[in-house]
């Protein structure tokens, strides 16, 4: 089959900045909204956007990536032709004694020079995995074909504060949309701009030149050694996305665009009540949620398969988690299977999977400081 | 060719289902929604792959559209095989004669050829209206040990309601030496459920022999098997312990899925051994906000609540706005209930809006069973309907009317 578009995600260019989450696991992996991986929404905009064929690049820790994609049939990708493909690192034998790994998403690319010579569609839409939102890639796709760009980014117009700015990309573009300037991680920036959602598409062709190049050259950035460079010579557009989008640059983030998720309703009804662009994940055949006689819910995002006989207020509650008796639940966040015994007592707390908290103990965070605790802990 | 089976499943899911009435109206029975993210034939179906069955043959016949559409190509139970597999089976047209399924020997009879294909040592066969886990392989085994020609699960029932069922009468080591339809004076208490393994080959003698009888109903439980005592076959019954439910009718439909609340349920859901599989459509986590209060209940994904939910099974996508109540009731999936509205003791079928500060359903009184309102239906605001009655799009608007007056 002939697909317009290929897809490749790069699954843990943000490792490094959500340390405690992805100490098992890759960013792609890393839980969200109750019964989501963040890799889910790269790969749901990607399969509502009709591109069937997707590639993830790995780096390392992607075991928990490769169990929940499994064979890529919860979201239509357990292809015949096309579907999924895992794209891990690859070293020739003996030529890398260091276990040099790649850093940038230049370097990743480089690493799957081979698999992108393979790419038989004309166009190639890269995403990261920190980006949560509902786009239609499709209207990204058509506005790059008919403007003849060489790469699109995909572009939000926000005020950043000086810490998000730390991590983002900002592209300035005339009144035509062509890319002007790119400031690359600026330091005390606050300015209103677009920033770099992380989403763009390129040409097919030019991508492989890039790789090329920047094999013969040792280039290893892709916003200095390439776009900076190519900026002139080449045709780069802005797509300016316009609906709500969550970036999740540190552990911070993460608490607050969950939280999110209960309190700004158009956020939730955006990402997840799109009835043409549904958010698909691994199926878990969970039973529904059970809510004991004394059980007491309020403002509160709950997946199935729970069994709530406490009360959880203001939080988020991923697959089987069970609340014991006389337990309070409050503004904290607890992954798959997380086991709270009776008299327990939580707040702002984010517990990884299958974490077992035992009768009466107490465990608080604060708001701009929650407590993580890390996977398969009994406390 | 055919790579040779065990066994094969045949699940006979073209009945109607008329005493559910509009619930029935556009699906078969097996299609009916249960237990918040379930139809009826997920049981069966989900039962004969934790049994380690890969084939099975669903017959169809009346409205099969939504089961059809349900079942797809089986990946949601793992049954899309490059050998075997879950597949549908629809009455056809034959060079000599075509018919739809008589009974449900008939419809066996007609797919002898799916059967044959596999070569399988036993058939099973099933129906698709009822709610139980059940390890199949186990009755096989015995079966097998048995030596015998078909086994029959049996159920343990208070003697009091053996009447209402198919007895089997058997001797110490289980083999059955009498089968009787609705007794009116019931020797036993080993009620048939309707699931039977047959040795291929005598299933396949029986079902052509009772084709060619003029004067048969073809019919399982009324020809096949007691001819085959009349013969002489062995036949062994099969004990079963555990939760059965026939949801055939309103009241059965309702008490099933009230079986599934409490801490510790009468049918337990939750058991991750024995996982019921279902066709899973991507919905969002639901939403419990400020203002809800749920007591004893299930609710699934897609739903937002925020009024008060008592009592009750909750499909996905179902709406309760503030100060509504929903008590004692199963809704399906996409139903709203509008702010004020009040339901009780009722089921509510898919995609039906109950208008703000209606009144549907009254408390349980004795064993009347709940009221019932069919699939798109929009009740209109300060709407008052109760009663044991079965409200569709025909009759509405006339139990509105009678509503009002009272």
């Amino acid at each position: 089959m002939n697909t317009l578009a290929t897809g490749l995600i790069f699954s843990n260019i943000h490792d490094s900045t959500l340390h405690d989450l992805t100490r098992v696991r890759s960013t792609a992996a890393i839980p969200f909204g109750c019964r989501y991986r963040l890799i889910d929404f790269a790969l749901s905009n990607m399969v509502n956007s009709g591109i069937y064929d997707v590639n993830i690049i790995t780096h390392n820790n992607y075991h928990s990536l490769m169990d929940h994609i499994g064979s890529g049939k919860d979201w239509d990708l357990a292809r015949r032709s096309g579907g999924v493909r895992f794209l891990p690192p690859f070293i020739t034998a003996y030529a890398n004694s260091e276990n040099n790994l790649y850093n940038t998403r230049l370097e990743a690319l480089m690493s799957v020079n081979y698999s992108i010579a393979s790419f038989n569609s004309k166009y190639v839409v890269l995403s990261d995995c920190d980006v949560v939102c509902n786009i239609d890639l499709r209207e990204v796709l058509n506005q790059h074909i008919d403007s003849g760009a060489d790469v699109t980014f995909v572009v939000k117009k926000i005020k950043p504060n000086p810490e998000m700015a730390k991590h983002n990309a900002f592209i300035d573009s005339d009144e035509n949309g062509n890319v002007t300037n790119f400031t690359y991680k600026p330091l005390n920036y606050t300015k209103e701009s677009d920033v770099f959602l992380n989403i763009c598409v390129f040409n097919r062709n030019y991508l492989q030149e890039i790789v090329e190049d920047a094999i013969s050259h040792h280039y290893w950035s892709l916003t200095r050694d390439i776009y900076m460079k190519d900026l002139r010579r080449k045709n780069y557009k802005i797509f300016r996305y316009t609906d709500h989008v969550a970036e999740i640059c540190s552990f911070d983030d993460y608490f607050k665009v969950s939280m999110g998720l209960i309190e700004n309703k158009s956020f939730f009804n955006q990402l997840f009540n799109n009835q043409d662009r549904p958010v698909y994940t691994k199926v878990r055949n969970s039973a529904p949620t059970y809510y004991s006689k004394n059980s007491y819910v309020k403002d509160s995002l709950i997946a199935d398969g729970c069994v709530i006989e406490g009360s959880v207020e203001n939080s988020i509650l991923f697959r089987g988690v069970k609340v014991g008796k006389d337990t309070v639940v409050m503004n904290s966040i607890l992954f798959q299977d997380t086991f709270t015994g009776e008299n327990v007592t939580l707040q702002y707390v984010v517990s990884d999977k299958d974490v077992v908290i035992r009768d009466g103990v107490s465990i608080s965070g604060h708001t701009t400081m929650p407590v993580y605790i890390e996977k398969g802990r009994m406390l | 060719m055919f790579r040779k089976k065990e066994c094969v499943a045949m699940l006979l899911a073209g009945g109607q289902g008329s005493r559910l009435y509009t619930l029935t109206e556009t699906m078969a029975k097996p299609a009916v929604q249960f237990g918040g993210k379930y139809r009826i034939i997920d049981f069966p179906l989900s039962n004969c792959v934790n049994s380690g069955i890969d084939t099975v043959g669903v017959l169809t016949q009346y409205q099969p559209l939504v089961l059809n559409e349900y079942i797809g190509n089986g990946a949601a139970w793992d049954l899309d095989k490059s050998s075997g597999g879950v597949h549908v089976l629809p009455p056809y047209q034959a060079k000599r004669g075509s018919d739809w399924y008589k009974g449900t020997a008939n419809a066996i009879y007609q797919n002898i050829n799916f059967i044959k294909r596999y070569s399988p040592k036993v058939v099973l066969i099933l129906s698709g209206d009822h709610i139980y886990k059940m390890n199949y392989a186990k009755m096989i085994r015995e079966h097998l040990k048995n030596n015998a020609d078909c086994t029959i699960a049996a159920l343990k029932v208070p003697m009091d309601q053996a009447s209402r069922f198919g007895i089997l009468n058997t001797k110490d080591d289980n083999k059955i030496i009498e089968f009787e339809e609705k007794p009116a004076n019931p020797k036993s208490d080993k009620a048939s459920m309707g699931i039977y393994v047959f040795s291929t080959d005598v299933l396949l003698e029986y079902l052509t022999m009772d084709e060619k009888d003029p004067t048969s109903s073809n019919d399982f439980g009324k020809n096949i098997i007691p001819k085959m005592l009349a013969d002489g076959k062995t036949m062994f019954a099969y004990d079963f312990e555990g939760y059965w439910k026939d949801v055939g009718t309103i009241s059965s439909l309702w008490e099933a899925n009230m079986d599934l609340l409490g801490k510790k349920p009468v049918f337990n859901l939750f058991d991750r051994s024995w996982r019921i599989y279902y066709r899973h459509n991507a919905e969002p986590p639901q939403r419990i906000n400020a203002g809800a209060q749920v007591d004893n209940s299930l609710i699934t994904e897609g739903c937002d609540i925020s009024g008060t939910v008592i009592n009750s099974v909750i499909s996905n996508g179902v709406v309760v706005e503030k100060d509504a109540v929903v008590k004692d009731s199963v809704l399906m999936s996409g139903v709203v209930v509008k702010s004020g509205a009040n339901v009780s003791y009722a089921i509510i079928d898919h995609d039906t809006t109950i208008g703000k500060d209606s009144v549907v359903g009254n408390k349980q009184v004795g064993n009347k069973s709940p009221i019932v309102l069919g699939a798109d239906l929009v009740v209109p605001d300060g709407s008052n309907l109760s009663g044991s009655i079965i409200v569709d799009d025909e009759n509405l608007d006339e139990y509105l009317e009678k509503g009002a007056k009272r």
